[in-house]
């Protein structure tokens, strides 16, 4: 953005501070080291991508050692030993503690590197302002501050593959005893070492998101514009005030957690080692008295809610892209309001169904079944009601559109096999096999990561003035949702046909992945399609990347409002100047006005004054009234 | 472009922006140090009768740093009420004073009980080699008494090369009172004042040991949680301290003379923090030292 352009046209809204409008930013300010909301969003965005597809990297290496384990992995295979270090993949062959890296840090770098940042932060710092009509976030410091903490946790994690004995290696929920012994001992520095690491460097990232959170919470309080009340607000905006609830309650057991196994590493203290413990053999010099099960409680603690950070801002992108596209009002606004507080709430007391293997007792298991099967019911009341959205509307499929229609039934196939999981009886068998990871990848995959896809198709317009081009997102859509199902559905069948998550040959060492076929192929063949489709499935995505870098500078050009959507931060200029609007934004009407009766446009903004004639009360419309 | 309601009230909330941030970032203080104080809970439940020690700590220097930190909660409300009234005189000898206070509580902190700890010893003796220490542990005679079982001898270690040297075979231990005279019944429950070390020395040799180690974190769950509390605490008490020097340096009268309400925005919702950091304080003293 261009700030002549910003003093121009914010010349009268703002002629009483003109003195502080004047200065120039220099680039580094202006571009790098920014307070500006949208650019913070930006950088979170840009960061988070490149994290996401770090992740998914990670991942295809794995998908090459499941599908041929053992086998020389061709042409970058030679290379891999040089970047990673002689340990990771001698000959182009992974090595186990490699293979648990790359799982370990996948899980981490999608996570808390890659969605997070770019679900909450990105498109809450870009959109949640400006849906407000606020000019900026209420502290612009602490929110550059909070991206600075992003980054700087973002590159320990990237330089904990380079220390030696590689990343960290005891899977993305580091669970005790394991973590508190990994990279210990001779040949391992006391700090540079991967789990220590991941440690230092998950401290950042929660510094990050709560400062983030605390910003977010306190801007949709404080600056909302004038006449936009709380049940004025788009549903984008009430997920992220619940996601930030998440955060800000959430993260910091895990901290708590965080400081003493860091403590265990460095300090030497047992909060996390039972008295007796033997490690290779000999019994460990320690103090004992710890618990492992702590551990597992403070981090699923967090753990539960993160779900909930992780499809909060898809629902509400996807809430958003829907009413805009089917051009109708969302169906149940209120429902979705107070299910997403209801999840909000919920999400906090279910932690446990994470450890029913511990044997925590019938007592503990039945509290934690109940809540487990009750949060699902403000999430199926979320899913309803967008399916409802959809009925009798002028449906247009637009690319946000298209990813924000395959994200219900993605979500609702992720949601309904969660159920299984819930009840203890039954997760006994499934746990740790590779039903769960298709469980959770369809809510975080085709789900999350769907709703990001919607997001960014239909944002983009507003924060570069141009838009994406129409046939090449078709094109990176297609084969993505294709592959995603080719991806997870098998993997269901794996899991019950009791295949474990964890195996690092892919199965082929074991009688219960080879005895029996499913569909034509044992549990260890379907390792190679899948891993086909993942591989194809990279290839998809190369589409969106140029498209994404060659719209910045190339796109088609369009107006302020090309999506013809009602809320108010397509009332501002594309791309918005430094304080976003050009009139101070007032609202006059709910997020969702499409399809208005008697008016010319099927859209009505939520600045645009209620006329006298439409206070008198109006039947709803006939496809709208119970039966 | 200004950000609204820095300082004034936004009309609906009745709120500016910083008390609502502060309050934020409070719940996650509180959820942080809840994850700590239920491990705490946690460990301690879990842990065997006679493994988590008593009386270690100095309470009388535990009880005045209480009083010192409570005193300066008073100071900083009575700073922020003297910029309220806009007298900054009495604005600046009361944050003075509460900048002093949190000093003393982190120097007596670090240069006198932690350090004192540092210095401590202890052998947790091996199941089957109590009874060789019988006269320093006195397990019959606490067994009569139904009081928990001693497991640990604890004092001055006389030669500190033992615990590097491995030549070294045994550890020569100057005994604390209750390993001195194990059967007294003075010595059943810790006391308020602490009793002072005795001259007399145990030889304890290091096969019958089962862990040997200075007060460090890693000597039990309790000192571990000890340390990382009052670690993280010390840290929340520094932090306090930077702020309210930075409030207390001329560049605050400079704001002061701008606007002295956002200076005593300021004060306000740092205060609210170093409530917090006493409040935590007030956990943290009966949990470690009396209980």
């Amino acid at each position: 953005m261009d700030s002549s352009t910003s003093v121009d046209t914010h010349h009268e809204p703002h002629a009483h501070d003109a003195a502080h409008e004047h200065h120039e930013l220099g680039w580094w300010r202006k571009y790098i080291f920014s307070t500006d909301h949208k650019v913070i969003g930006i950088q979170y965005g840009l960061c988070g991508l490149a994290f996401l597809f770090l992740g998914f990297c990670l991942m295809m290496l794995m998908r090459w050692q499941l599908a041929y384990p053992g086998q020389a992995l061709p042409v970058i295979g030679k290379w891999l030993p040089q970047l990673f270090g002689p340990g990771s993949m001698p000959d182009g062959k992974m090595t186990p503690d490699f293979y648990n890296s790359l799982g370990a840090m996948h899980g981490t770098i999608m996570i808390f590197a890659g969605v997070v940042p770019l679900a909450f932060a990105a498109f809450g710092n870009f959109v949640v302002p400006l849906q407000i009509g606020a000019p900026d976030m209420t502290f612009p410091k602490i929110n550059a501050a909070s991206f600075w903490a992003f980054a700087v946790g973002g590159v320990i994690m990237l330089v904990s593959f380079f220390v030696p004995g590689g990343p960290a290696k005891s899977g993305w929920t580091s669970y005790t005893p394991l973590s508190d012994i990994a990279d210990t001992g001779p040949g391992h520095n006391l700090i540079f070492n991967g789990q220590t690491l991941w440690l230092i460097g998950f401290i950042f990232l929660i510094t990050s998101s709560l400062l983030g959170a605390i910003n977010f919470i306190t801007t949709i309080i404080q600056l909302r514009a004038k006449g936009l009340t709380w049940m004025r607000l788009p549903f984008f905006v009430w997920a992220q005030f619940v996601t930030a609830f998440l955060l800000v309650l959430a993260f910091p057991p895990l901290e708590a957690a965080i400081i003493m196994q860091l403590m265990d590493r460095v300090a030497h203290t047992s909060f996390f080692l039972p008295a007796g413990l033997v490690v290779n053999g000999v019994p460990a010099y320690i103090s004992g008295g710890g618990s492992p099960l702590l551990w597992q409680h403070l981090f699923w603690f967090l753990g539960h809610p993160e779900v909930y950070v992780l499809i909060l801002p898809a629902f509400g992108i996807v809430a958003e892209i829907l009413a805009n596209n089917s051009r109708k009002p969302l169906w149940g606004y209120k429902s979705l309001v107070f299910s997403v507080l209801v999840i909000g709430f919920l999400s906090f007391i279910v932690w446990a169904h994470h450890m029913w293997l511990t044997g925590m007792g019938a007592g503990v298991s039945a509290f934690f079944q109940t809540t487990t099967l009750l949060i699902s019911i403000p999430s199926v009341i979320i899913l309803s009601a967008f399916f409802i959205s959809l009925w009798g509307g002028s449906i247009r499929f637009t690319v946000p559109m298209l990813f924000a229609t395959a994200f219900l039934p993605m979500f609702g196939i992720g949601g309904l096999t969660g159920i299984p999981l819930a009840f203890n009886s039954a997760d006994l068998y499934l746990h740790d096999t590779y039903y769960v990871i298709a469980h959770f990848h369809y809510i975080v995959a085709p789900g999350t990561i769907f709703g990001l896809f919607a997001g960014i198709y239909f944002w983009f317009p507003k924060a570069t003035g141009r838009k994406m081009n129409d046939f090449w997102g078709k094109v990176h859509f297609w084969p993505t949702l294709i592959c995603m199902n080719l991806i997870f559905l098998p993997m269901f069948l794996q899991g019950m046909a009791g295949m474990h998550r964890r195996w690092y040959d892919g199965g082929q060492g074991w009688t219960v992945a080879n005895d029996h076929t499913i569909w034509g192929l044992t549990g260890f063949e379907w390792n190679k399609p899948i891993s086909w489709a993942a591989w194809i499935m990279g290839l998809a995505q190369i589409p969106f990347i140029i498209n994404f870098f060659w719209s910045i500078k190339r796109g088609e050009k369009v107006n302020d409002n090309p999506w013809e959507a009602t809320t108010l931060e397509w009332t501002a200029p594309s791309p918005p100047p430094h304080g976003n609007f050009v009139t101070t934004p007032v609202a006059y009407r709910g997020p969702y006005e499409y399809s208005l009766p008697g008016r010319e446009r099927d859209f009505t903004m939520q600045n645009e004054p209620v006329e006298p004639a439409e206070r008198t009360p109006r039947k709803p419309p006939a496809d709208l009234v119970p039966v | 472009m200004e950000i609204p309601y820095t300082v004034s009230n936004r009309p609906d909330t009745g709120l500016w922006n910083a008390k609502i941030g502060i309050w934020l970032f409070l719940a996650s203080e509180v959820m942080l140090f809840g994850g700590l104080f239920s491990a705490y809970i946690f460990l301690r439940i879990d842990s065997p009768p006679g493994m988590w020690p008593h009386g270690l700590l100095n309470v009388p220097v535990g009880t005045m740093n209480t009083a010192i930190l409570i005193m300066s909660s008073v100071t900083v409300v009575l700073a922020w009420a003297s910029l309220k009234m806009r007298k900054y005189n009495a604005y600046w000898w009361y944050m003075l004073a509460t900048i002093v206070c949190g000093v003393i509580f982190l120097t007596v902190k670090l240069a006198y009980e932690w350090p004192q700890k540092f210095d401590h010893f202890g052998v947790y003796i091996k199941t089957e080699d109590l009874g060789k220490y019988e006269q320093y542990l006195g397990n019959e005679y606490a067994t009569e008494k139904g009081l928990p079982p001693r497991l640990e001898i604890t004092g001055h270690l006389h030669n500190r090369a033992a615990l590097k040297d491995p030549s070294i075979k045994e550890y020569e231990i100057a005994l604390d009172p209750l390993n001195a005279d194990p059967t007294n019944p003075e010595m059943d429950r810790p006391h308020f004042w602490p009793r002072p070390a005795t001259e007399k020395i145990a030889t304890v040799e290091k096969e019958d040991v089962q862990y040997a180690t200075m007060f460090l974190p890693r000597h039990s769950a309790y000192f571990a949680s000890y340390f990382t509390i009052t670690g993280l605490h010390g840290l929340h008490v520094l932090g306090g301290v930077l702020v309210f020097i930075y409030m207390w340096l001329p560049v605050s009268k400079r704001l002061y003379q701008r606007n002295p309400e956002h200076l005593a925005n300021r004060v306000e919702v740092s205060g609210l923090f170093w409530h917090f950091v006493d409040l935590v304080w007030i956990f943290v003293f009966p949990l470690f030292y009396l209980l």
